[in-house]
């Protein structure tokens, strides 16, 4: 098995600081756009909790369905930031693309 | 209620915890270094990594407490798992990187990489200290919780117990058994929740109206110890009676009494439409005899699948400003407290690079989130199939299991066992790395070589193993979903204001750093000290004196305190410009 050589740690990686503040851009924006569509769900949940019975789409109410989109979109953005953030270094330890 | 151990649960949980023990051995022979012990020498594949994350994260609370709570309340369960999740946006948009850039072994090493203060370090040790041992309270509790059915032993044996095997996995091995632990631990609890809720959704829903299923149950607690369960003395034996599991629906819509198999959606809108029977619990002490009473209570689903069920929760069912308050200060904690966690954080060390850490976060995410989906169908299926315990709610998702035969309980009981080892194993060592690498060797300044550093790290872990074993002993009775909201509020109020601050402004000074740490530590453990939860729930104070006695306004402090962790940050930092300058 690769990888349970415990050794001395990794060489410590020295990243282009160019990429690493493009990685920080996409990373703090869509951070907020994660923000923003959570701090609706908390906001509604406090202050408007009957609009949480309605029942838009596939017969369930707006608390269940809000629920699985945050769980979803957090899912999408994840891969989305991973996407943005291809090239740099390669993950497995050699130098990238 | 009283659980029997069955022969095949024993063995299964014999061969899950000597599969653990035997991998944490085969490790030990590999790790020499400071570095493979509290870091896994920097060399775990992404993957490993992303998967491990899942393990350390699922924790007691995330599959007993939650499934639990939504057993018990509804949807109120479930805001915990949307929560826990969206914490991860933070830890991979905000800090995964920068940390896995700045850090070696510990989260004081990422705040102290351009001061090398020992302010820092004290500070973030303690704060790693202080947080470590918050969140192994709610793991001990899942673990004596979870022994008392799996073995038939008292709760306090299966604390002890679950301490004696965490302390052997991180005296042999550290990180790297715990990684690959974890691993193997993250995988098996998402996969055998997916075919528990499978299961759940195979075996649709259906009505019970019996009259046993609907009479209300007591619990009689007499002053000589002797409990009647029933009107009887509580056991299994001849003229004796225990409490019934619970949890049924009490009308289907159209009158049906049973709907077969339901696809995911069409079970919850099933669901949504139908009347279930909640348990309204109250209690009366006289003369030192204390009573429980346990009544039914039919609620429309449309009530349970809406927010506002749980004790936690009610004030947003009520015009009460201060429980919203409450409900945004712990969401607010949910959501800033994953990216705090000393455990947590410590995982960026093991990967090679920063894009490592990256990939990792995004398959923990993805791992973690497949997971919080199943809570729901979970929590909701031990509300619905008699898998209630009404003196334990940490019980749900086992009696679950149970509900489906003895071999799925024995496998899930024993996967959840194996969570608690994995999450505490990681959070010892955390907190071992702590005492050696910040307090010993960086405040201290300890000359210590690497085999003195690994030594001293397993005494340390012997040590907080043993003050967590406590600790579970006296939490016994709280919701394990519960506590952990308060070491997310801790963790979010001292850690993550610098952590943030250091990577977002420049005018940061070591001071402003230290001064937000412990700031936002003292005030978060003040808070939840004089709240009225910690009145009630710790105390043993009535619900109306706890209120009274409250020194606070709402129980949660993430909404003051990690504020207050920025603003003394910043101003401290402002006052210390011109020293940290002309340094």
């Amino acid at each position: 098995m690769a990888g349970l050589d415990h050794g001395p740690a990794h060489v410590k990686e020295i990243e282009d600081p160019r990429i690493a503040i493009r990685n920080s851009r996409y990373g703090m924006f869509l951070f907020l756009i994660y923000l923003a569509f959570y701090a609706g769900f908390v906001g509604l949940n406090a202050f408007a909790p009957v609009q949480m019975e309605s029942t838009p789409a596939f017969g369930l109410n707006l608390a269940i369905l809000y629920g699985f989109a945050l769980i979803i979109a957090a899912m999408i953005l994840s891969l989305l930031y991973s996407w943005l953030c291809r090239g740099g270094s390669n993950p497995d330890g050699a130098k990238g693309p | 209620m009283i659980h029997d151990p069955s022969m095949l649960s024993v063995v299964v949980f014999a061969v899950f915890v000597a599969a653990t023990l035997g991998l944490s051995f085969y490790f030990a022979a590999k790790t020499k270094s400071a570095a493979g012990y509290f870091a896994a020498g920097g060399q775990i594949h992404w993957f490993v990594n992303g998967v491990a994350f899942a393990g350390d994260y699922l924790s007691a609370a995330s599959f007993l407490g939650i499934c639990g709570m939504i057993a018990f309340y509804g949807y109120d369960g479930f805001l915990y798992s949307i929560g826990f999740l969206a914490g991860w946006v933070v830890a991979l948009f905000v800090v995964a990187e920068p940390l896995k850039r700045l850090g070696k072994y510990t989260f004081a090493d990422a705040l102290n990489s351009q001061f090398q203060s020992r302010g820092i370090t004290l500070s973030a040790g303690i704060s790693t200290l202080v947080v470590s041992v918050f969140y192994l309270i709610p793991q001990m509790v899942g673990a004596g919780s979870l022994i008392q059915p799996l073995l038939g032993f008292p709760y306090w044996v299966g604390v002890v117990l679950v301490g004696v095997i965490v302390v052997l996995i991180v005296a042999t091995a550290g990180m790297v058994s715990t990684t690959y632990v974890q691993f193997i631990k993250g995988g098996l609890l998402v996969l055998f929740s997916g075919i528990l809720t499978l299961m759940i959704l195979n075996r649709g829903l259906k009505v019970d109206t019996s009259e046993l299923a609907n009479s209300p149950q007591t619990l009689v607690m007499k002053s000589d110890g002797t409990k009647l369960a029933n009107g009887r003395p509580q056991g299994k034996g001849e003229g004796q009676a225990d409490l019934r599991p619970v949890g049924h629906l009490s009308k289907l819509p159209g009158g049906k009494t049973e709907t077969g198999p339901l696809g995911p959606f069409e079970y919850l809108a099933t669901l949504q439409q139908s009347e279930v029977v909640l348990w309204t619990k109250k209690e009366a002490v006289v003369n030192g005899e204390k009573t429980i009473t346990w009544t039914p209570n039919p609620k429309s689903g449309a009530n349970v699948l809406r927010p506002g069920n749980s004790p936690t929760f009610k004030g947003l069912q009520s015009e009460s400003l201060m429980s919203r308050l409450n409900f945004i200060s712990l969401m607010l904690a949910l959501f800033c407290g994953t990216a705090s966690l000393p455990h947590i954080l410590i995982r960026y060390y093991t990967v090679k690079n920063q894009a490592a850490a990256r990939l990792s976060t995004v398959v923990g995410i993805g791992t973690i989130g497949c997971f919080y989906v199943l809570t729901l169908f979970m929590g909701l299926g031990a509300m619905t199939s008699g898998s209630i315990d009404l003196t334990n709610d940490n019980m749900s998702a086992p009696l679950l299991a149970k509900s489906f035969g003895e071999l799925l309980f024995a496998i899930i009981s024993a996967i959840a066992f194996t969570t608690v080892l994995g999450t505490v194993s990681g959070l010892i060592v955390a907190a071992s790395g702590a005492v050696v690498h910040d307090l010993l060797s960086s405040v201290l300044r300890w000359e210590m070589n690497d085999h003195e550093k690994v030594r001293i790290g397993k005494l340390a872990a012997v040590i907080v193993g043993a003050i967590a074993i406590g600790l579970g002993i006296l939490f016994q009775k709280m919701n394990a979903g519960f506590l952990v909201g308060w070491a997310f509020s801790v963790a979010a109020s001292a850690n993550l204001p610098s952590l943030v601050m250091l990577l977002f402004w420049k005018g940061t000074t070591k001071q402003g750093i230290s001064s937000a740490i412990i700031v936002g530590l003292f005030s978060s453990l003040g808070w939840i000290l004089v709240s009225e939860d910690t009145f009630q729930k710790v105390y043993g104070f009535s619900a109306d004196t706890a209120a009274k006695s409250a020194m606070v306004p709402f129980s949660q402090p993430g909404l003051v305190t990690i504020p207050l962790g920025f603003l003394t940050l910043i101003v401290v930092s402002l006052m210390t410009r011109k020293t940290a300058e002309s340094q």
